[in-house]
């Protein structure tokens, strides 16, 4: 699925709109984006939360010449499934549980 | 940042909209991505990133805290990768 089918598969199961769902769409992973540029975490309830991890610099290497590359330190965002939607994945079952 | 910041943005910039209507609508945004991945399906929102659900074979493992082996049984996890765009909009 992408960015423009999620847009049509509410479009098609609710009476929203469309103008308003792209809109809706477009401003909520915008507004991520800006969340995570500012390191803010992000918790979606049944969804997941998304935070900003930062790593170190190191030194590592070309694994195809094996010269040695200086990695600076970067922030990367990271996702962590929430609970409901990890049990729908696994149909409905914790696998944990 | 919750949904409810989220509804709070779209509601600033969608015009004739109810702050309920607009929750309804922030709401079916992540309903329709948990139904769509709860089918294991992928997403794929470009400049944010892809999730994609992996199926996971059965493994051994161990309890890290009493050292005990423990059969892991087998699962399908969602794994998040982020886009070139947002990697690179997080370390200007």
């Amino acid at each position: 699925m992408t960015k423009s089918q999620l847009i049509d598969a509410i479009v098609a199961a609710h009476s929203f709109p469309r103008k308003a769902v792209e809109t809706a769409v477009n401003t909520v992973f915008d507004s991520m984006v800006e969340a995570l540029q500012k390191e803010e975490r992000i918790e979606i309830r049944g969804f997941g939360n998304f935070t900003v991890r930062k790593y170190k610099a190191y030194t590592g290497r070309n694994p195809k010449t094996g010269d040695s590359v200086d990695v600076p330190e970067k922030s990367m965002p990271f996702f962590k499934v929430g609970k409901d939607l990890r049990e729908r994945i696994n149909n409905g079952v914790d696998p944990d549980a | 940042m919750t949904k409810a910041d989220l509804v709070e943005s779209v509601y600033a910039r969608l015009e004739g909209f109810s702050k309920k209507e607009t929750a309804d609508i922030v709401e079916s945004i992540f309903e329709t991505m948990k139904d769509t991945l709860g089918q294991r399906d992928k997403i794929k929102i470009s400049g944010f990133g892809n999730f994609v659900v992996r199926y996971k074979k059965p493994r051994r493992g161990r309890n890290p805290k009493t050292g005990e082996a423990i059969e892991i049984s087998e699962r399908f996890v969602l794994t998040f990768k982020p886009s070139q765009v947002l990697k690179n909009a997080l370390n200007v």
